[in-house]
């Protein structure tokens, strides 16, 4: 590492010199894309260190930042970090109940937040945070009869006069940063128990940033989306120590409702997103393909099949048959290329998916048509940073080789175990977690089973405490069944069971988009999620579903017993204001297993038809009860290996 | 969204001015002294006398057919009452004449959506800007000049106001293909879009889920709230008046039986007989 580009601030104040007039920043306001170059965004960051350091913000304190991915807020962490500060960046759609826990776990005294919107829950929570002092926010609107809180703005003011009366304090301070510092505290959100704040130093996150730079070539010409939750590991990775190792531009959204249309317009070089977006995406475009014409709907069929059968063998540069080459370019003129440009997608280099297993036929997809879409594995401890799947050795049901300077071992109950200069220094004030999870030889339990295959690829399983027995002693992988629905667009969220079971059995969840269009199509009528989800059609419908997912596991050897034999639809849908999943939207199995354990418990008896009530919280943080008959479906199940007439 | 959105304009700068103006004072700036409107036989409105004071949300509440939406066609113009007059801005008058009305900073809302449905929610909104464009017919066909330092300028304020109600994610949709929520929303932009002083919602919450009604209420405060914009709305949900109203009139058969601040207004007996059915 270069020794004066070892900080984040460095890295910045280095672009600002040698490209000071080269895209840094966009943002869409007001129907317009405005940018920000570097050296118009170093002129913001020292504004608003120096109002910062006026208002008190001193050397090691915490700066919560909240909101959507707004240029100002990323421009903060920059100038917490410049006075030695450490961010902390917080879920923007989290309840007001739950802010409170981070605010004082982190000692936070500073925040600086987006909108009225966050303004208000942070000030519900304030009551219960004797530290926070300090509360600044972006967007004034519906702010003005506000007392306690100041503007982003008004601190930038007293930044210049700051600046000007202290013309040698900015730099000075950035002088003071070492590489070893704490830069950002990114709290987990946690499968089980209280969020753990994990701290990760400058050195971690630039080693891993400037190894992803490397493997994938990516400069100061390539454009991103930042649209992921700040908070989460995977956009401080993309959209804050890339942006500021690479040097490339950031594209903030308009707003949350308009990521589509944005991605549109900007066509990143470069994408980053979890297993569910690329799922969503899939979705709507399966449900406007059944809205098409009979032509359209024809050739769209035909020419996924061609990809199927040869298109992800173009991309890796293996050899094809001049037929199937010649049939693939054809589709490209007529159905890849367009359908790429409607995702958003004509100028991508490199996508990924990470956090959360992606099902394999998902993942083919993409990549039949031509989308260079790779799996990486990491987590907020690894910097997101452990395994890169690279350019021409993409495997499907494997998440890459090491990444530069990063040792993989499996440990004897097949946990992965991971080393190297990425992992996180500690988990904030519980040095009891931090032993745990690192162990003498300085290796970090990741947590997931995995196995590496004959080629040094990584293959993860499942988490590590999820993969279980059944009784007859087959193995039993729930995340593996659950991804396999899951790509089928009718299907939102699935939870299955069969630990210590001598059967598999599945909540599911429908996509209401995706149903709702195919119930109009057919005419019938239905009130809304409760009452579609309990249609006798759609039981049917999932009820295909869930067979073509057993004929695939009758297949797949020691997972044929995995077959789902009987399931459920639910009444609502899991929702992470209920606890049902956490933030960045994986099902929390242990509390769906409590809560629903009278559904679980009919799954496992002969009863077809179960009542259940559950409590729902809303939008406005009122709850309600929702009850529901809910009936039990029973799905057909294949012989080992005789599956293949049957699907 | 945020402030400065550097290098180019700075709206929000420009409703911090206004903002500044607004709230300061609240003088009187619509009266309506007497008025009786009849259709026929049928009296709509009689010798109705109400005041709307500067920067204020009034509310004007009743039974169905009260007179409430009469009581709005005559303050913009659409209906000539036969009886009373009418002050607004310190002008007296016998009636108003809608276009004079819109030129002199009133726009309104309608208790049945009257949008363009097969247009965009962009140009739907650009038509609440008709009265700020003076290029002529050549110079917009060319596209030169005045017509094109217009388009942007209007282009420029229908965008603030999409910002402003949060309606980025349709501005290219056709209203016709939206929930009807939304649809109340664009109609709204539209009135905000003429730079109203003085804005008349007629039922703005009607027939929406109880988010979407906290959304239009928030909406609703925020103009009156940012612009200064002096707000007349009818309303039936007893809620949101009372919640969102620094005053309230009642109106029951063309009559107005009660005018206060929405506390003196549920303790009105008048009022309650009314809502509530009187023992005879």
């Amino acid at each position: 590492m270069d020794e004066r580009l070892d900080t984040f601030p460095r890295l910045m104040l280095e672009h600002a010199s040698l490209r000071p007039n080269a895209p840094a920043t966009r943002e869409k306001y007001l129907g317009i894309w405005q940018t920000w170059t570097w050296g118009q965004v170093a002129e913001e960051v020292r504004a608003l260190a120096c109002g910062l350091a006026a208002q008190g913000f001193r050397r090691g304190m915490h700066l919560a930042i909240i909101g959507d991915n707004r240029p100002r807020l990323y421009w903060s962490m920059i100038a917490a970090q410049s006075l030695g500060g450490i961010a902390v960046p917080m879920y923007q759609d989290a309840p007001a109940a739950e802010f409170d826990y981070v605010l004082n776990d982190a000692e936070i005294v500073f925040a600086i937040v987006e909108d009225q919107e966050q303004v208000d829950k942070i000030l519900e929570a304030a009551p219960k945070v004797p530290s926070l002092k300090h509360i600044y926010y972006d967007d004034p609107r519906g702010l003005r009869n506000y007392d306690g809180v100041t503007s982003v703005d008004r601190l930038r003011e007293i930044g210049r006069e700051y600046g000007l009366a202290h013309p040698d304090f900015y730099n000075d301070e950035v002088a003071k940063g070492r590489p070893g510092d704490v830069s950002i505290v990114l709290y987990t959100s946690g499968t089980t128990g209280k969020p753990k704040g994990v701290c990760q130093t400058h050195a971690a996150f630039i080693v891993s940033a400037l190894g992803g730079c490397e493997f994938d070539k990516l400069d100061s010409h390539d454009s991103i989306l930042s649209y992921l939750p700040m908070a989460w590991v995977g956009d401080h990775l993309f959209s804050y120590a890339q942006w500021l190792a690479g040097g490339f531009t950031i594209n903030c959204p308009e707003s949350g409702d308009t990521v589509m249309t944005d991605l549109r317009e900007i066509g990143p070089t470069y994408y980053f997103a979890p297993p569910r977006v690329f799922e969503n995406l899939l979705t709507q475009v399966m449900i406007r393909m059944e809205d098409a014409s009979a032509i359209k709907r024809g050739l769209f069929r035909y020419f996924t099949g061609v990809a199927r059968r040869c298109g992800a063998a173009m991309l890796d540069g293996k050899p094809v048959a001049l037929g199937d080459r010649l049939l693939y370019a054809l589709g490209n003129v007529l159905i890849y290329a367009p359908l790429r440009n409607v995702l958003g997608m004509s100028r991508i280099r490199v996508a990924y998916t990470a956090g959360a297993a992606i099902g394999p036929d998902l993942f083919r997809f993409y990549r039949s048509i031509g989308i260079n879409l790779k799996q990486l594995y990491g987590s907020t401890e690894t910097c997101a940073y452990v395994c890169l799947q690279p350019d021409r050795g993409v495997k499907f049901d494997t998440v890459g080789e090491p990444a530069p300077g990063v040792e993989i071992k499996i440990a004897d109950g097949g946990e992965v175990l991971v080393r190297g200069p990425m992992l996180l220094k500690e988990y904030y004030k519980r040095p009891d977690a931090t032993a745990e999870s690192i162990d003498d030889e300085g290796f970090f339990h990741t947590g997931d089973a995995g196995l590496i295959d004959d080629s040094g690829q990584l293959k993860i399983i499942d988490r590590a405490k999820d993969v279980g027995r059944m009784s007859g002693g087959a193995m039993f992988a729930p995340n593996y069944i659950e991804n396999k629905l899951k790509f089928f667009p009718h299907i939102k969220e699935a939870v299955a069971f069969g630990n210590g079971r001598d059967t598999v059995c599945a909540f599911v969840n429908i996509d209401m988009g995706s149903v709702g269009n195919w119930a109009e199509r057919r005419g019938i009528a239905y009130a809304g999620y409760t009452d579609l989800a309990a249609k006798a059609e759609v039981y049917e419908l999932i009820g295909e579903c869930v067979e073509q997912v057993n004929a695939e596991l009758a297949r797949e050897g020691p997972l044929a017993s995995s077959q789902v034999h009987r399931f459920i639809i639910l009444h609502k849908e899991l929702d992470p204001d209920d606890d049902e999943l956490t933030r960045t939207r994986k099902v929390r199995r242990n509390f769906i297993a409590e809560k629903y354990g009278i559904l679980i418990e009919a799954l496992y008896s002969d009863r077809n038809v179960q009542h259940i009530e559950t409590l729902v919280k809303f939008e406005d943080g009122r709850s309600g009860m929702v009850a529901a008959d809910l009936r039990i479906a029973e799905a057909n199940v294949f012989a080992a290996g005789a599956a293949r007439e049957a699907a | 969204m945020s402030l400065p959105r550097a290098p180019r304009g700075k709206p929000h700068e420009v409703w911090a001015r206004r903002m500044s103006a607004a709230r300061s004072a609240g003088e009187v700036v619509l009266e309506l002294d007497n008025i009786s409107l009849s259709f026929g036989g049928v009296k709509a409105l009689t010798a109705i006398s109400l005041d709307v004071r500067e920067h204020e949300i009034r509310a004007i509440i009743g039974p169905n057919g009260a007179g409430k939406s009469s009581m709005l066609n005559v303050i913009n113009g659409v209906y000539h009452p036969q009886q009373g007059t009418i002050t607004f801005r310190g002008e007296v008058r016998r009636d108003m004449d809608t276009h004079k009305a819109a030129v002199q900073g009133i726009a309104r809302t309608f208790q049945n959506i009257a949008l363009f449905k097969g247009m965009s929610v962009l140009d739907n909104i650009m038509t609440g800007r008709n009265l700020k464009m003076h290029a002529t017919f050549i110079e917009q066909a060319v596209y030169f000049g005045r017509a094109r330092r217009e388009e942007l300028e209007n282009r420029r304020k229908v965008e603030e106001v999409i910002d402003f109600l949060e309606i980025q994610h349709i501005r290219k949709t056709p209203v016709g293909k939206l929930p009807y929520g939304l649809q109340k929303r664009v109609e709204l932009a539209r009135a905000l879009a003429a730079e109203p002083t003085l804005l008349l919602l007629d039922e703005p919450m009607a027939g929406m889920n109880v988010e979407e009604k906290q959304d239009m209420c928030r909406f609703v405060l925020d103009v009156n709230e940012q612009y200064g914009t002096t707000i007349v709305l009818i309303e039936h949900d007893m809620g949101v008046v009372m919640d969102i109203s620094d005053r309230v009139v009642v109106l029951d058969y063309g009559k107005k039986i009660g005018d206060g601040t929405p506390e003196e207004v549920r303790t009105n007996k008048a009022v309650i007989d009314a809502y509530l059915g009187v023992a005879h």
